[in-house]
C-alpha cells in the first residue's frame, strides 16, 4: 500500500517550498482521499512565517516548525536526542493532522510534505526488542505508526518477543525509552503472567546496569521502576473466538481514545504498542468460509493500520506458520495465506539456525533484508553472548 | 462472548430493530460481515453500518484487564495453580508443575512412558491437598483403552505408601478418576460438549486425553482432508475448558516419522541448507503427529524421547521455561526422574524427538 516516496528539490536550501507534494497514501484514508494532485506551497511559504500565529492551522504550524528548528536540513543524527525529547509535541499535531484529513486550509487533501515526513521519522523514537542485533536490522527497533508482523515456528520466541515488547515501550522517556503503555490481545492463552513480571525484573536491572546514578534520584524515578509498574501499564484482552477478536479491533479506536494522553494533546494515545498474540489462531480455527476469511482478515488489517497512524503507536502482530507446497516441495510459510502477506508493513520470521534463533526481517519498505541472532534468557529477548558467537563459526 | 445476542446488548432502538429484522442475531453474525456486506445486508447506510458495528463490538469486546491485576488474582487464588508432578526437577523446571488453566501437551514414541505419566497425573489430581494434589476428580479421556486401574493403584502404593496403607483409601482415589472411552471422533466431540456440564456437576479438577492423536487417526482413515476442521475445533474447545474452569488440561500426541530429515523451511533458508544436507539423507525422524498448527496452540509442550541409552523428558516449549531434558526411567511407582539437574537443551534439538532404544530385533 505505501506508494514510494521520491522527491525532488530544485532550489537551494530554501527550496522547500518548491518540494514536489506527495502523500504517502495512508491506507487509513477512504478512497476519495487519494487522489494525489500536486500542490503548490509557494502561497504559504511566502506569507510571513510566524507560527505561534497560525497554530490554529495544524498543517503549517508543524512544518514551518520543523523546518526551522533544523535550518530546512533534516536533523542531523546528533540532534536526535534533542528533538526526540521535543518531538512529543510534534507528534501530537501530525497525529491531529491525520485525523483532521483534508480540514486543513492550505492542505486540502491532508498530504504531508516527504520533507516534513523524513524530520518526522527521524525524530520519532523506536521501541527496543531487547537485543541489539535484532534492532539493528529492524532499523533501531519496531516503528510506530507502522504494522510489524513476526511469525516463526513453535516455541522459537513469539510470545516471548511480544512480552518483552510490552514491557519495553514502557521504559521511561528519561532512560531513553517511550513511557508509554500496551495492549497485549491474547487470543492463545499463552500470557503468562509469572514471565511477565521475570521479564520487567530484567528490564529494570538493565536499566539500573545503564543508568547507575538513578537510584540517587527522586524517590519518583524509582517508584515508576517496579515491576508492578510495568505490569499495571499493560492492557490485557484474552480473546477466545474470532467474532470477539473483530470486536476487540473495532472497540480499540474507542479504548485508545478513553486512554488519550491529557497532558500532550487529546489526540496522542499513551498506549504505544498494540500486540496480538496471535492474529492467526481463532482465523485457523474456525472459518470454513475462505473467501469470508480474506475479506475479513484484509479489513481488520486496514483497521489496525488505521490506529497505527492515527493514534502514533506501533501494532505487533504475531504469526503462526504452515506448510506450503511450492516448487515440488513443502516450506514453511507465514499463515493466513497471500492475500494477507500485504497487509503488514513489516514481516518478521523467527528461525532456528543451528543452535541460536534468528530472526529475518523478510520485508520492508525501507530497510534491506537481513538476518540476525537473538537470544531468548530469563531476563527476555537478550543479544547472543559473544562467545557463543565464536562457536557458530563455519 | 461472540455468542451474545444482540437483543441484548442495549443497542441504540433502532439498530436493535434493524438487525433483528436481518436475523442478525449474535455478535458474531454481524462481526463476520466485511462493512460493504453489512450495508448490503442491512440495506442502509455506511454510517449506520459503521455504528451497528461499533456498538456490537463494544459490547461484544471482553472486558480489559491490566497485567498486574491478573497477577493479583492469581496470587489470591494461591501459588498461581500448579500441579505438582511430584518429579522435583520438572516441577522446578515448570515454576511448580502443570500449570493450571493452560493446554499441556506429552508427546513422545510409543512405549516410552506417556500413559504411565498421564495415569500418575491423574492420581496426583484425586490425592488430597495435604499430599500435594488437587483432592478432586479427574476426567480420563482414553481414546486407546490403555488405562489400568491396577496400574494405577500400583504406581500410588508405591510413590505414595504412607497414604494408601491408610483403609479404603484406594478405593476412594480410583472412585475419583472417572474414565470415558470414546470409540470415534464423533462420541469424542459429544462427550466434549458435554464436558462442561460434568466439570461443574462433578468437581472435576483435571482433564486427560490419551491420546488426541489416536482419535485424529481413526477419522482420517474415512475421509482425508477432513482431518483438519474437527481438530481445530477440538483444540479451541480444550483451551476454553483448561481457562474457564481453571484447570490444568494435559493430552498426549503420538509421532509418526517423516522422511526428510531437516524438516521444513522456510523458502530463504532453503539455499543455505543445500550444502550440508548430504549426511544421511535416507534417515528418518520422529515428528508430533499431530501438525504445526496443534503444536502452535498447545501451551506447554513435554516430550518424551530416548537417546544414548536413557529416556529423556524434555521440556520444549514453554512461555515460562527454558528448554531443558531430564532424564527417567519407569518403575513400579511409575515415571522417575534419574536426576533433578536438568540438562541444558539448544537449537533445532528442543523440538526434534528422538527414539533410539534398545533393539531387541537386532541382537
Amino acid at each position: 500500500m505505501v506508494v514510494m516516496v521520491l522527491f525532488a528539490i530544485s532550489a537551494g536550501p530554501t527550496g522547500s517550498s518548491d518540494l514536489i507534494f506527495l502523500l504517502r497514501t495512508a491506507p487509513a484514508l477512504p478512497p476519495r482521499l487519494l487522489i494525489r494532485r500536486p500542490v503548490s506551497r509557494r502561497s504559504s511559504a511566502d506569507r510571513p512565517r510566524p507560527a505561534s500565529h497560525r497554530s490554529s492551522s495544524a498543517g503549517s504550524a508543524r512544518s514551518s516548525g520543523s523546518c526551522c528548528s533544523s535550518s530546512s536540513a533534516p536533523p542531523p543524527p546528533r540532534r536526535r536526542r534533542f528533538l526526540a525529547g521535543g518531538s512529543d509535541a510534534g507528534r501530537a499535531v501530525a497525529t491531529r493532522r491525520v485525523l483532521d484529513m483534508g480540514a486543513g486550509e492550505n492542505n486540502p487533501l491532508g498530504a504531508q510534505n516527504a520533507w516534513d515526513m523524513l524530520s518526522e521519522e527521524q525524530s520519532q523514537k523506536h521501541i527496543t526488542t531487547g537485543s541489539g542485533d535484532l534492532n539493528g536490522i529492524l532499523g533501531g527497533g519496531i516503528h510506530c505508526k507502522e504494522v510489524t508482523e513476526i511469525g516463526g515456528v513453535p516455541g522459537v520466541g513469539k510470545t516471548q518477543l511480544g512480552i518483552q515488547l510490552a514491557i519495553n515501550v514502557q521504559i521511561p522517556v528519561e532512560y531513553g525509552g517511550l513511557g508509554g503503555k500496551a495492549v497485549y490481545i491474547d487470543t492463545e492463552g499463552s500470557f503468562m503472567v509469572e514471565r511477565v513480571y521475570q521479564i520487567a525484573e530484567g528490564c529494570i536491572s538493565d536499566i539500573l546496569e545503564h543508568f547507575p546514578h538513578s537510584h540517587e534520584k527522586s524517590s519518583s524515578g524509582n517508584k515508576q521502576l517496579q515491576p508492578e509498574h510495568f505490569l499495571a501499564d499493560i492492557y490485557y484482552f484474552r480473546i477466545c473466538s474470532y467474532a470477539e477478536q473483530i470486536a476487540a479491533i473495532n472497540y480499540l479506536e474507542k479504548f485508545l481514545g478513553e486512554h488519550k494522553d491529557v497532558e500532550l494533546c487529546i489526540y496522542t494515545s499513551q498506549v504505544r504498542i498494540v500486540i496480538i498474540d496471535s492474529v492467526t489462531f481463532h482465523f485457523r480455527q474456525d472459518f470454513d468460509d475462505l473467501a469470508l476469511r480474506t475479506r475479513v482478515l484484509s479489513e481488520l488489517s486496514l483497521k489496525l493500520m488505521k490506529i497505527a497512524k492515527a493514534y502514533n503507536l506501533a501494532v505487533v502482530l504475531l504469526n503462526q506458520v504452515t506448510t506450503k507446497f511450492t516448487e515440488g516441495s513443502f516450506q514453511l510459510t507465514l499463515a493466513l495465506g497471500d492475500s494477507w502477506s500485504h497487509s503488514c508493513t513489516n514481516r518478521v520470521i523467527l528461525y532456528w539456525n543451528g543452535t541460536e534463533r534468528y530472526a529475518y526481517l523478510d520485508k520492508s519498505p525501507s530497510l534491506p533484508v537481513a538476518s540476525a541472532p537473538y537470544a531468548v534468557t530469563g531476563k527476555g529477548v537478550r543479544d547472543v553472548s559473544s562467545n557463543h558467537k565464536r562457536v557458530r563459526v563455519t | 462472548m461472540a455468542n451474545m445476542p444482540v437483543s441484548e446488548m442495549r443497542l441504540p432502538p433502532h439498530l436493535a430493530h434493524l438487525l433483528a429484522a436481518r436475523r442478525l442475531d449474535t455478535a458474531k453474525d454481524v462481526l463476520s460481515l466485511p462493512e460493504v456486506e453489512l450495508m448490503a445486508v442491512l440495506d442502509a447506510g455506511l454510517p449506520t453500518a459503521r455504528a451497528a458495528v461499533a456498538h456490537v463490538s463494544e459490547a461484544a469486546c471482553p472486558p480489559c484487564q491490566t497485567a498486574l491485576a491478573l497477577l493479583e488474582e492469581r496470587v489470591r487464588l494461591g501459588g498461581g495453580g500448579r500441579l505438582a508432578t511430584t518429579l522435583c526437577g520438572l516441577d522446578e523446571a515448570l515454576g511448580g508443575g502443570i500449570p493450571v488453566g493452560k493446554l499441556t501437551e506429552v508427546v513422545g514414541p510409543s512405549g516410552i512412558g506417556k500413559t504411565q505419566f498421564c495415569l500418575k497425573l491423574a492420581l496426583l489430581g484425586a490425592l488430597p491437598e495435604y499430599y500435594g494434589g488437587l483432592d478432586g476428580r479427574v476426567l480420563y479421556i482414553d481414546t486407546e483403552s490403555k488405562f489400568s486401574s491396577r496400574r494405577m493403584i500400583e504406581i500410588g502404593q508405591k510413590s505414595f505408601p504412607q497414604v494408601f496403607r491408610q483403609e479404603g483409601l484406594a478405593q476412594k482415589m480410583a472412585g475419583r478418576i472417572l474414565v470415558t472411552r470414546p470409540t470415534s471422533l464423533t462420541d469424542f466431540t459429544k462427550s466434549l460438549e458435554q464436558m462442561k456440564v460434568t466439570l461443574l456437576q462433578h468437581d472435576v479438577k483435571l482433564l486427560i486425553v490419551d491420546s488426541m492423536a489416536a482419535l485424529m487417526s481413526l477419522e482420517n482413515e474415512r475421509a482425508t482432508g477432513f482431518r483438519q476442521h474437527p481438530l481445530r475445533w477440538t483444540l479451541s474447545f480444550l483451551k476454553s475448558i483448561a481457562e474457564f474452569s481453571r484447570i490444568p488440561v494435559v493430552v498426549t500426541n503420538q509421532v509418526r516419522s517423516q522422511s526428510n530429515v531437516d524438516g521444513y523451511h522456510f523458502s530463504f533458508e532453503v539455499d543455505k541448507k543445500d550444502g550440508n544436507n548430504c549426511t544421511g539423507g535416507f534417515d528418518s525422524h520422529l515428528v508430533a503427529a499431530l501438525g504445526i498448527q496443534w503444536a502452535h496452540a498447545v501451551t506447554v509442550r513435554l516430550v518424551f524421547e530416548s537417546h544414548s541409552g536413557h529416556r529423556f523428558i524434555k521440556v520444549a516449549k514453554s512461555p515460562m521455561s527454558p528448554a531443558v531434558a531430564f532424564p527417567f526411567v519407569v518403575e513400579t511407582s511409575g515415571v522417575t526422574l534419574l536426576s533433578d539437574e536438568g540438562i541444558d537443551v539448544t537449537g533445532p534439538e528442543i523440538t526434534s524427538i528422538r527414539c533410539q532404544g534398545k533393539n531387541v530385533l537386532a541382537q
